[in-house]
């Protein structure tokens, strides 16, 4: 059994990637590296997940290409690591990887006490309800009295008792500890209202009706009653990649404000409109100024669309999922989705 | 007396015996022969039928082999055309989709490496050969790319020529141990100089194919890799700590104890959280392990703990005259152990062994815990793509059912061993 252990040393050996302490920035390591390395969750539908031919799609998935296509101009130029949300943090902090973009909910004590920075918010997530339409309810202020399903001990079940109490109304909790269970509990009956976070409430909708039901005789009422914004993360020090990652965002969303999509893209560089200009790298500048090629948002859209292009995709009508845009609309249509200019 | 002696009248006709032939004197024998034993049938086929019949119509008669969305698949029996949609994701994972022939072949030079090595016949110099060769091509097929540095060959030759020189000791002609004294000494001058930096740095480079590192492997082929190796190691390391814990001096002994004991008191879970999670917040920042190795050392230092275990109740089913004639013949304690114990420990304790392993085998899928996309993984992402979702009987029926084929093999192999290593010993 030596002999095995010998032979079997020469192939472990090679696994052993040790990357050199390399003093220099985040942004000097990505370059010498040729690759963003992409640190995403084990698998949430819509937002990061390995499709049948391995490759990783999502909405959270298309902010770390756009990274990408900014830094190198390719949009494939990322290696994905996928990370329990356990190690998450530990693999950003000691540099396993370059960014986090795994659905992680942006808060104060992460921001400052795990030395991370958080760029732009790429999904207005929220805790939300899902009831039978049979009900006839069109809005949770009509939900007083319901049965409630929820899981126990989290912020889940404390944010349904505050909005419960504070617009006066009454709910019996069903309190069940595996998600299964609960899900199976609201789809036989046992409660009228399942609430979860409300990407996850489609995720149910999409996946777990039993049939002979459909996922369209269940709705996910408007109301969003806590605040889970999903946002990027970078480590702190490195600002001009935290820039880079950040603007990629923005740029996304700028794009759609402004009406540029993968299909038009390469009409848009000979539109007039200044801003548009500015946007594409036909009038240089901006690209200069945030340390990226002057075509960074042309290589962005052109490969990985718009914010509105992607949501869509991945997590909107053009999807399973079948998401409102709600809170992640633009403002310009009621959202929050707002971009500083770029200019 | 013959026959004739007695009245005609007098002969009774027994009735003829049953008839216990055929099957249906099988059946008459073995399943009706009371009424209780006619009842008990009766019901337990009905249940059978009953249960078979709902069973086959969801997986066969009403199930959906051809749909090209999930959403097809709903409402009616099992949706096997999700495992059509997704085997080759489910077997190799996140691999490049047109290089799956890669990690394809990779699987099969593993499995003929463990089978040939099933051979009681190969268990000789012939193992390193087949070892040696199946985990090169296995690597060389994963990762497309090997570069072995100059320190490993100073390091094989430094262990081997220290290995010979202990075992060989007294048996081997003179010109045999000047080679192994060579070949220890060529190995600790080399690594001497490389790590003062007087060699350099040199690999040797083999790469035939394009690089794929270890976060994108999945599938099977990390699972039985995770599996094996981490087997194949902890055997060698195991049967290190059982002799440790037996040794007569009181520090290895203790550090033995002490190490098996910790390691048994925490669950594989937190093995693996404290490999992913806190050594890399010790390590200098920027340095990094492959996580897949992380993991990997972590199931060999678990294993390692058990298997220690079970050849310690090996070792101590020998007879103290075993020890002693050995030291009477002057063998020195490694050809002792190696010649004399291990032997006929490791015979004992064979069937205990497979057990380990088999539950190793299952154990591999935690690292799902760490982001590893092993074979159990794998296939709980296929239930992730919103496509698809719904269907989790499916997909885990099929993982059961390769988990299945795997460990049942395993079980007939020990079976088979547990017979073969006690031909000597049986009446």
């Amino acid at each position: 059994m030596r002999n095995i252990s010998m032979a079997a040393a020469i192939g472990l050996t090679a696994a052993v990637v040790a990357n050199a302490a390399t003093a220099g920035t985040v942004l000097d390591t990505v370059k010498a590296r040729g690759a963003l390395v992409c640190g995403v969750g084990t698998g949430t539908a819509g937002f990061m997940l390995a499709d049948s031919q391995g490759k990783w799609v999502g909405l959270d998935v298309d902010v770390c290409r756009a990274v990408a296509a900014a830094l190198f101009g390719d949009a494939e130029k990322v290696k994905f690591v996928p990370l329990s949300s356990q190690q998450r943090f530990t693999a950003l902090q000691s540099g396993e990887v370059d960014m986090l973009s795994n659905n992680t909910t942006e808060t104060l004590t992460r921001d400052t006490a795990l030395g991370l920075d958080f760029t732009a918010v790429t999904y207005y997530d929220g805790q939300g309800f899902l009831v039978n339409k049979k009900l006839g309810v069109k809005s949770a202020k009509e939900l007083n009295g319901a049965t409630v399903c929820v899981a126990p001990g989290t912020t889940t079940e404390l944010n349904l008792a505050d909005y419960f109490r504070a617009n006066k109304m009454t709910f019996k909790p069903v309190v069940i500890e595996k998600v299964d269970e609960v899900r199976a509990a609201f789809f036989s009956g046992r409660c009228d209202v399942y609430t979860n976070d409300s990407s996850s409430l489609y995720a149910t909708r999409t996946a777990n009706v039993p049939p002979p039901a459909k996922p369209e005789d269940f709705i996910v009422l408007p109301e969003i009653i806590s605040k889970e914004p999903l946002a990027p993360a970078v480590r702190h020090g490195d600002n001009q990649f935290a820039d880079i990652v950040r603007w990629s965002q923005y740029a996304m969303v700028e794009a759609e404000e402004y009406g540029i999509t993968s299909k038009n893209v390469d009409e848009m560089t000979k539109s007039d409109n200044p801003t548009i200009k500015r946007i594409l790298g036909v009038t240089p500048g901006m690209g200069k100024a945030l340390g990226v090629d002057e075509k960074w948002v042309y290589n962005i859209i052109k490969q990985v669309g718009n914010y509105g292009e992607s949501f869509d995709r991945n997590v909107g009508m053009g999807s399973p999922l079948k998401i409102e845009r709600g809170l992640n609309n633009l403002w310009t249509k009621g959202g929050l989705q707002y971009a500083p200019p770029i200019r | 007396m013959s026959d004739d002696a007695l009245p005609g009248g007098e002969r009774r006709q027994l009735a003829p015996p049953v008839d216990e032939s055929g099957a249906l004197g099988w059946m008459r024998k073995n399943q009706f022969s009371s009424w209780g034993n006619g009842i008990t049938t009766v019901v337990l086929i009905v249940a059978v039928v009953w249960i078979l019949s709902g069973f086959l119509d969801w997986a066969v008669f009403t199930a959906n082999f051809t749909a090209s969305v999930g959403s097809e698949c709903r409402g009616g029996g099992a949706c096997w055309a999700l495992i059509r949609e997704k085997y080759r994701y489910i077997f190799f994972g996140s691999f490049p989709y047109e290089q799956h022939w890669r990690p394809l072949f990779a699987v099969i030079a593993m499995l003929t490496m463990l089978v040939t090595s099933a051979d009681r016949r190969m268990w000789n110099w012939r193992l390193l050969v087949i070892w040696g060769l199946g985990s090169f091509v296995t690597f060389l097929l994963m990762f497309g790319q090997i570069h072995i540095p100059l320190s490993l060959f100073l390091t094989i030759a430094l262990v081997l020529g220290g290995i010979g020189m202990n075992l060989r000791k007294a048996i081997a002609e003179p010109a045999e141990m000047n080679a192994y004294r060579a070949l220890a000494a060529i190995g600790l001058v080399g690594l001497v100089l490389r790590i003062t930096g007087i060699l350099p740095a040199w690999s040797l480079a083999i790469a035939p194919f394009s690089y794929v590192e270890t976060s994108l492997w999945g599938g099977i082929p990390v699972t039985i890799i995770l599996a094996t190796y981490g087997l194949a190691f902890a055997f060698p390391y195991g049967v290190l700590l059982a002799l440790g814990r037996r040794s007569n001096l009181p520090l290895i002994k203790g550090l033995c104890v002490g190490f098996i004991e910790l390691i048994r008191g925490v669950p594989l879970i937190s093995l693996l959280i404290m490999a992913s999670v806190m050594l890399p917040l010790f390590l200098p920042s920027g340095t990094t392990i492959d996580k897949f190795l992380r993991a990997q050392v972590a199931v060999i230092l678990f294993a390692g703990a058990y298997i220690a275990e079970v050849i310690r109740g090996g070792l101590q089913s020998l007879p103290k005259g075993q020890f002693e004639a050995a030291d009477a013949m002057g063998l020195n304690y490694p050809q002792k152990t190696l010649l004399i114990i291990l032997p006929q420990a490791i015979r004992v304790v064979i069937p205990p062994l497979i057990n380990t392993f088999i539950g190793f085998f299952k154990d591999t899928s935690l690292v799902l815990i760490i982001g590893i996309f092993d074979f159990l993984n794998t296939a709980n992402q296929a239930l992730v793509d919103p496509n698809w979702a719904g269907f989790p009987g499916e997909v885990y029926l099929f993982a059961a059912f390769v988990y299945f084929i795997f460990c049942f093999s395993m079980s007939r192999y020990s079976k088979y061993l547990e017979v073969e290593l006690n031909k000597g010993t049986r009446r």
